[in-house]
């Protein structure tokens, strides 16, 4: 293990969706008592480049891996199948036709001001990403299929911009309520 | 076991004397240096007992300068020459200030010249002042005052910071802090800061929130306390609200039940009517109506402001505090019945009507035990303890992991930001970004950065235009420029950029955009030296004598205990510098020192990476360093 390991390894921790949170905020923070640049205020220059450097690489993967949306893009990248990649943006049929109906319920609410129906679309957008974290997790951790598990992330990554949106929209109606 | 150090006679500091280190509170209003004796921590009083220094300066007709209770009682009759409030300054631009603005009435403000950056100048008797300085002024009062109680130099200093302070406010922190002649050990958060103090004090675990509204700036700070860590959850606030604003207010209360023109009022009789507000807002505290005494166009005039109708006059400023909070809370991802308690910190916090809105916000009494004047002092002192190698081994270890208060971006086409690091990332963080040339042959670019949440180029504040120059000359497209924007544990940022093709490193040159270049301060510590000639050159070379005998005590302690780690001839190579190194402090020529010191840390750098890696292992196996003989 040294400053280029990947970030399970560097915590210790086995490769997969699943993840022991205890043990990984346990081993972030033993990582980081030793690390830290609080810890070399008296040391030399070199030695405090080394530590920014270590302490830099232990906050980035410990924000990856404590966040399952984050996790799952990086295990899909780590395998060779970055979700992120822009040249990926093929999605099944199904899924874009939920899109669309998404879209409009939340068009439509927002003009009508429809509280009841932006909450309804966020319960559903709920249910949805559920059920994708259930479906990744499977694909990552039981069928090894890196493919399916990345085109899932794309799905899931679409459902949380989009829930953004629905969150903003319920923001303004609650400001225009008060 | 490990081998016993012996030192070189005449270079290391007597047996178990402590590295003497402060905490300093550089606040809007008032000021303190705390430090920690017997393992407590303590304020230091100066001579005639008082803790607080008002963060006051008033430059005298001779150029020098009085600080402090001095400049405050002398401010009425010489107030264009006082300058008070200097922290709401601090790396903020002259273009930022309008002209009808409460600051360019009060002070005769001078425009840069184009070459110059955008900071705000004073004009005053003693010359042209910008706020870096002043703050300077009270930074060297409070460290002379900590070395003639504790009797010796400091090793270092810890400032604090409003956890919400952008970047350019906090490289003009450390300026000041260095034009004062101090080593900055760290720049620390004034929430979390506090959180230090009463978390230590308390041997608290759970999450805890920090209200902290000073003279000038409000902070709210979420923080998860486990074992010994201080996890910073989310951070947020506005600089731009404090004490001051709830004074103002009073004042206006005033004027308005008076019926008097604030126009009719000459400068003498403003800093007269601050100076009483402030004392009304105090007493309305404890009682439920005050009388303010003022003058006004020369004559005398009574008002009386009752607590009731304060606290309407401000009901807003306390909302926007409000705002803050919630917004913080959902930031963390936690809802106000996660938080087990809510510590409150600075004089503002007094008043009831912010411990009533604090109160009904969280939905539980706020902690009101440690004074709120001194916390965050006190805090600072016991992080500089532990940062300057006194930490008590054991059970009083503690780690403290803050996070960026305001995202960073960089400018796009169309005046938009790009987001890189996004707010309440733990810091140390670090983000890398490829360009490419746009023409053929190009051998600069320009990046500018921003901080803000907006999406908006012109909404959010500009910090700095970094320049990369020596881009090898390839077609368009097909140099690949990596930038690293790196924020270190003082939050602050840097910028480094590498062409991966050619792997050549392109220069970097910063133009900030409102605080002091670097070739700024450094004219500023010559002009310092030439004013005290033999004096400050005695100063440089104690200072290279000093950081000598730092880094060859740590050199010697670290291959006393992993000389393992190198091969003979790497060993006997260090031990070589380490001698040259020592001759070299024992010496007066300062330059001499300072080579040496370069050879040295640079024939260490491979050691500290293997060090580090070491340690890195041994964390990980579950085993701490002192367990491992």
């Amino acid at each position: 293990m040294d400053i280029h390991s990947d970030h399970f390894t560097l915590f210790g921790l086995p490769i997969g969706f699943a993840i022991d949170r205890h043990a990984l905020d346990r081993a972030y923070r033993a990582l980081q008592s030793e690390v830290h640049p609080d810890r070399f205020v008296s040391a030399g220059a070199a030695e405090q480049r080394r530590a920014m450097q270590w302490a830099t690489k232990a906050n980035e993967a410990y924000r990856v891996l404590r966040d399952p949306l984050q996790r799952a893009i990086y295990l899909c990248a780590l395998e060779g199948d970055d979700p992120k990649d822009e040249r990926r943006t093929d999605m099944p049929q199904d899924f874009l036709m939920a899109q669309l109906e998404w879209r409009e319920t939340l068009d439509a609410a927002r003009d009508a001001k429809d509280r009841d129906a932006l909450e309804g679309l966020r319960t559903e957008l709920d249910a949805r990403r559920a059920a994708l974290v259930a479906e990744v997790h499977d694909a990552i951790d039981r069928d090894d299929d890196v493919a399916k598990a990345s085109a899932l992330v794309r799905q899931w990554l679409f459902v949380e911009r989009f829930g953004e949106d629905v969150h903003a929209a319920l923001d303004r109606d609650a400001a225009s309520v008060a | 076991m490990a081998l016993l150090q012996i030192s070189e006679p005449g270079m290391a500091p007597a047996p178990h004397q402590r590295r003497l280190a402060v905490g300093i509170d550089l606040g809007t209003t008032n000021s303190l240096v705390a430090t920690v004796r017997n393992g407590v921590a303590e304020a230091l009083p100066d001579e005639e007992g008082r803790v607080l220094l008002p963060s006051a300066v008033r430059y005298r007709d001779d150029g020098t300068a009085s600080i402090g209770h001095d400049a405050l009682a002398n401010r009425a009759s010489d107030p264009r020459n006082t300058i008070v409030s200097v922290k709401r300054l601090m790396g903020r631009g002259r273009s930022e200030i309008g002209s009808d603005h409460e600051i360019a009435r009060r002070y005769d403000l001078v425009d840069g010249r184009a070459d110059e950056s955008d900071q705000i100048r004073i004009a005053t008797r003693a010359g042209i002042k910008s706020p870096v300085e002043v703050s300077a002024e009270i930074l060297a009062t409070l460290r002379q005052r900590a070395e003639d109680t504790l009797g010796d130099e400091l090793v270092g200093a810890v400032i604090t910071v409003p956890a919400y302070f952008d970047d350019a406010q906090r490289q003009a922190t450390k300026d000041a802090a260095r034009l004062a002649g101090l080593n900055v050990l760290r720049l620390l958060n004034e929430p979390t800061a506090a959180a230090v103090a009463y978390g230590l004090d308390n041997a608290v675990e759970g999450t805890y929130a920090v209200y902290d509204l000073g003279g000038g700036t409000f902070d709210l700070s979420i923080l998860k306390l486990t074992k010994g860590v201080f996890e910073v959850l989310a951070t947020g606030g506005d600089t731009a609200l404090g004490g001051d604003d709830f004074d103002a207010r009073l004042a206006d209360l005033a004027l308005e039940s008076a019926n008097i023109d604030r126009s009719t009022l000459d400068d003498a009789e403003h800093a007269r009517l601050a100076a009483h507000a402030r004392a009304a807002k105090e007493e309305l505290s404890d009682a439920l109506i005050v009388d303010v005494v003022f003058d006004a166009g020369g004559s005398r005039r009574h008002a009386s402001v009752s607590r009731d109708a304060f606290a309407r006059a401000t009901a807003d400023l306390v909302e926007r505090t409000a705002v803050v909070a919630r917004r913080t809370l959902r930031d963390a991802g936690l809802a106000a019945a996660d938080v087990r308690g809510v510590v409150l910190v600075g004089g503002a916090t007094r008043m009831p009507h912010v411990r009533t809105a604090v109160e009904a916000l969280f939905g539980r009494a706020p902690l009101t035990d440690l004074d709120p004047d001194r916390v965050v002092a006190l805090g600072a002192a016991l992080q500089a303890n532990a940062l300057s190698g006194n930490r008590p081994a054991g059970s009083d270890d503690w780690l403290l992991l803050d996070v960026l208060p305001l995202s960073l971006g960089v400018e796009t086409m169309g005046g938009l930001v790009e987001k890189i690091i996004a707010r309440n990332s733990t810091i140390p963080v670090a983000r890398a970004q490829e360009f490419t040339t746009f023409k053929d042959g190009q051998s600069a670019m320009a990046i500018h950065v921003v901080q803000g949440e907006r999406e908006l180029v012109s909404d959010c504040r500009s910090l700095a235009r970094f320049e990369l120059r020596g881009i090898p000359p390839m077609v368009a497209g097909a140099a690949r420029i990596r930038v690293t924007y790196q924020v270190d544990a003082d939050g602050l940022l840097s910028v480094t950029a590498e062409e991966l093709a050619t792997n050549v490193a392109a220069h970097v040159v910063v133009k900030p955009s409102y605080g002091l270049g670097d070739d700024e301060v450094a004219r500023m510590l010559r002009e310092s030296f030439d004013a005290a000639d033999s004096d400050m050159r005695a100063r440089a070379l104690r200072e290279q004598q000093v950081e000598a005998g730092r880094l060859v005590a740590a050199t010697e302690s670290a291959l006393a205990t992993d000389a393992a780690l190198l091969d003979d001839a790497e060993v006997r190579t260090m031990r070589c510098q380490l001698d040259a190194t020592r001759a070299a402090a024992a010496g007066g020529d300062h330059a001499a020192i300072k080579d040496a010191i370069d050879a040295l840390a640079r024939g260490t750098e491979r050691f500290a990476a293997l060090r580090m890696d070491a340690g890195v292992r041994r964390a990980l196996a579950g085993k701490r360093l002192d367990e491992i003989v």
